[in-house]
């Protein structure tokens, strides 16, 4: 346990030098807790309709304006953030477990490498979006069907480096060593072969959270996701759509929103690449 | 063996042109083991392309909603419905109706269209030009902005155009296309009324979803040949090239880029495939009359002979890009030629992945 501890706050230590990313740590976080305690801090109710200031301007009233029916945008994009949040957290969580089990059995096992290396082949061969698009078009378009998709397509992702990270550990010394003292396999993967491939593992959650928040927004955005009149942000952007001649803001404004967490993430991801990256170690 | 006693046979006469004839052999050979290669590549797609049809028909058997309703509107009544799933033959079981679907594919006929009663087929052959032409130039302009703005940046590390390129490209990569299309839209054709927002009649109204489908990734390829370029910019051969005299730009562009740009071009097959199921968001933007807003059109009137057809050629389109890219890559990678051409090895069918994370991984763990 302690030397699981060092090892964060290594990480960490390494992270906070990085101002850049840690910024964009701070800004996540600081979404995160926005993003719980949305239905306290809203200025107004999302799905309250207000006729008489419908498609009003940004302005000190409504800082991000309103919608076709009144709506003040800012309460409605920070409660959107929660569906952006949890199908990103959500669905990375969900395939990385997966991915890493996956991985670790085909890693160990030569004939669930065979199956995983066939199912990776059938997956470079459908655009990962059109296979979205068809498990949504199957499973029904809702909140629980488009997290469910987007894990699924995404197991083989974590899979596969889990699986490469598996086969290089496995073939050190100290894992023989485990072995001949009489280790588990259980053991073995839980005690020494996760703990060493955690690195690409952290980096690749970041990134996919990325993916997984763009292809939820994407495929709301053509109605194949999570429908209206629900906050979600592609939803929000599709509405605003009609509007874009008169009323920009309905359109660019949750679009913005979106871009502040991606381009967050991602700058996380770089950072959390160089400081978990021995070679930049000093 | 063959190989050895051509040349053994050629070397018991003292040729003087031999040399010259065993290379010729040689490539000959290494040409014939590349045929069966392709040859062995292709016949891999049927499994894949067997899976993928099953896998899509499936999904769109056990999608909710009638397509009989859909044709005939919500107050048709229990007859007409039955009537309707027996015309189509919705009423088999699935294997039949899977098995039937499966053989008419061999003959080249993907069903007809529900709404339109037209070939599915023919459908998908009078949009797919508009489709692939906005896929391949945007995969051109992102290559060329793609390399050219990350070799810049790679050989002038931590200036300020390189910290401009890099910002610029992780707003690219987090900027979702269909809102850089609005933006777009709302910038150059209502502010400053300067290109068209819709429809596809001349090259003015290309500009914006080209632009739009290969920045992000532009932005990909940058960010790949930047770091690609400065791992290859630190090796011994480059300073060779600069202590021998070898002018900068040539040293960049011979020596440095024709390495550096392996690992872009290994990754470029799948970002096409990503470009292809991409257009679904810029053609719905812009209004182009291509495939993928085809497709949203035959989901939302459930028209599933149209979505499975649909999806099954861009998978064809898919499936075939990657192999056109991997068999391009055989020669424009000697190393891998060989590799290719000899071994036994099963692994084969994505070496670079393997290559790229072995590489990280040794460097995480050492």
């Amino acid at each position: 346990m302690a030397r699981k501890n060092s090892l964060a706050k290594q990480i960490w230590r390494r992270l906070r030098k990085n101002r850049l990313a840690f910024g964009c740590f701070v800004i996540l976080a600081l979404i995160i807790i926005a993003a719980i305690a949305a239905p306290w801090i809203l200025p107004y109710g999302y799905a309250k309709q207000n006729m008489a200031e419908a498609l009003q301007p940004p302005s000190f009233k409504h800082i991000f304006g309103t919608d076709n029916f009144g709506r003040d945008l800012f309460s409605r994009i920070l409660y959107g953030s929660r569906y952006t949040l949890v199908i990103g957290f959500g669905c990375a969580t969900v395939s990385a477990i997966l991915g890493i089990i996956v991985g670790v059995l085909a890693g160990s096992n030569k004939k669930v490498d065979m199956l995983l290396m066939r199912v990776v082949d059938i997956m470079m061969g459908i655009p990962s979006f059109t296979l979205n698009l068809c498990l949504v078009i199957a499973m029904g378009k809702n909140l629980a069907s488009l997290m469910c998709a987007i894990s699924i397509t995404h197991i083989p992702v974590f899979a596969r480096i889990v699986r490469v990270q598996v086969m290089t550990v496995s073939s050190q010394e100290y894992i023989e060593a485990a072995v001949s003292v009489g280790a588990q396999k259980l053991w073995i993967v839980m005690k020494h072969i996760l703990p060493n491939s955690y690195a690409p593992i952290i980096v690749l959650f970041t990134f996919q959270v990325v993916g997984m928040v763009m292809t939820a927004a994407s495929l709301s955005f053509i109605g194949m996701g999570i429908q209206p009149p629900e906050p979600e942000w592609g939803v929000m952007i599709s509405a605003g759509r009609t509007y874009l001649r008169s009323q920009w803001h309905m359109a660019i404004m949750p679009g913005i929103a979106l871009i502040v967490i991606t381009y967050a993430l991602n700058l996380l991801g770089d950072g959390l690449r160089d400081a978990l990256d021995p070679r930049l170690k000093q | 063996m063959r190989l050895h006693s051509i040349i053994y046979r050629d070397e018991t006469k003292i040729d003087a042109n031999f040399h010259e004839r065993k290379h010729i052999i040689l490539t000959k050979l290494e040409g014939d083991r590349l045929l069966k290669y392709i040859f062995k590549r292709i016949l891999l797609m049927i499994p894949v392309l067997f899976c993928i049809i099953v896998i899509v028909f499936t999904l769109m058997y056990i999608a909710p909603g009638d397509p009989a309703l859909a044709i005939l509107g919500e107050t048709a009544s229990q007859d007409q419905i039955a009537q309707i799933h027996k015309e189509y033959g919705l009423d088999r079981p699935y294997l039949v109706q899977l098995s039937d679907y499966i053989i008419k594919l061999c003959k080249g006929d993907m069903g007809e269209s529900y709404t339109t009663k037209s070939r599915v087929v023919d459908e998908i052959m009078a949009r797919y030009p508009t489709t692939i032409k906005l896929t391949l130039s945007a995969a051109v302009f992102g290559l060329i902005l793609g390399v050219t703005a990350g070799v810049i940046s790679a050989v002038k590390q931590y200036s300020a155009l390189d910290k401009t390129f890099t910002m610029f490209s992780l707003f690219g990569v987090s900027a979702p296309s269909f809102w850089v299309a609005m933006l777009l839209v709302l910038l150059l054709s209502v502010k400053l009324a300067w290109l068209p927002p819709t429809g596809t009649y001349g090259i003015e109204y290309w500009i914006m979803p080209v632009f739009t489908l290969g920045l992000q990734s532009s932005a990909y390829i940058m960010r790949m040949t930047r770091t690609s370029m400065l791992e290859v910019v630190r090796q011994d051969y480059i300073r060779t090239a600069r202590a021998k005299g070898q002018t900068e730009l040539k040293t960049i562009i011979k020596h440095a880029m024709r390495n550096a740009m392996l690992p872009v071009f290994t990754a470029l097959g799948m970002q096409i495939c990503g470009l292809l199921a991409g257009t679904v968001l810029v053609e719905t933007v812009f209004a182009i009359p291509g495939i993928s807003k085809y497709l949203i059109d035959c989901v939302n009137n459930k028209d599933f002979p149209c979505v499975q057809g649909l999806v099954l050629w861009i998978a064809i389109n898919c499936v075939a890009i990657n192999l056109i890219v991997d068999v391009v890559y055989c020669f424009i990678d000697p190393r891998l030629k060989t590799a290719y051409t000899r071994s036994k090895n099963k692994s084969k069918s994505q070496p670079a992945v393997n290559t790229e994370n072995r590489g990280k991984a040794g460097a995480i763990s050492g």
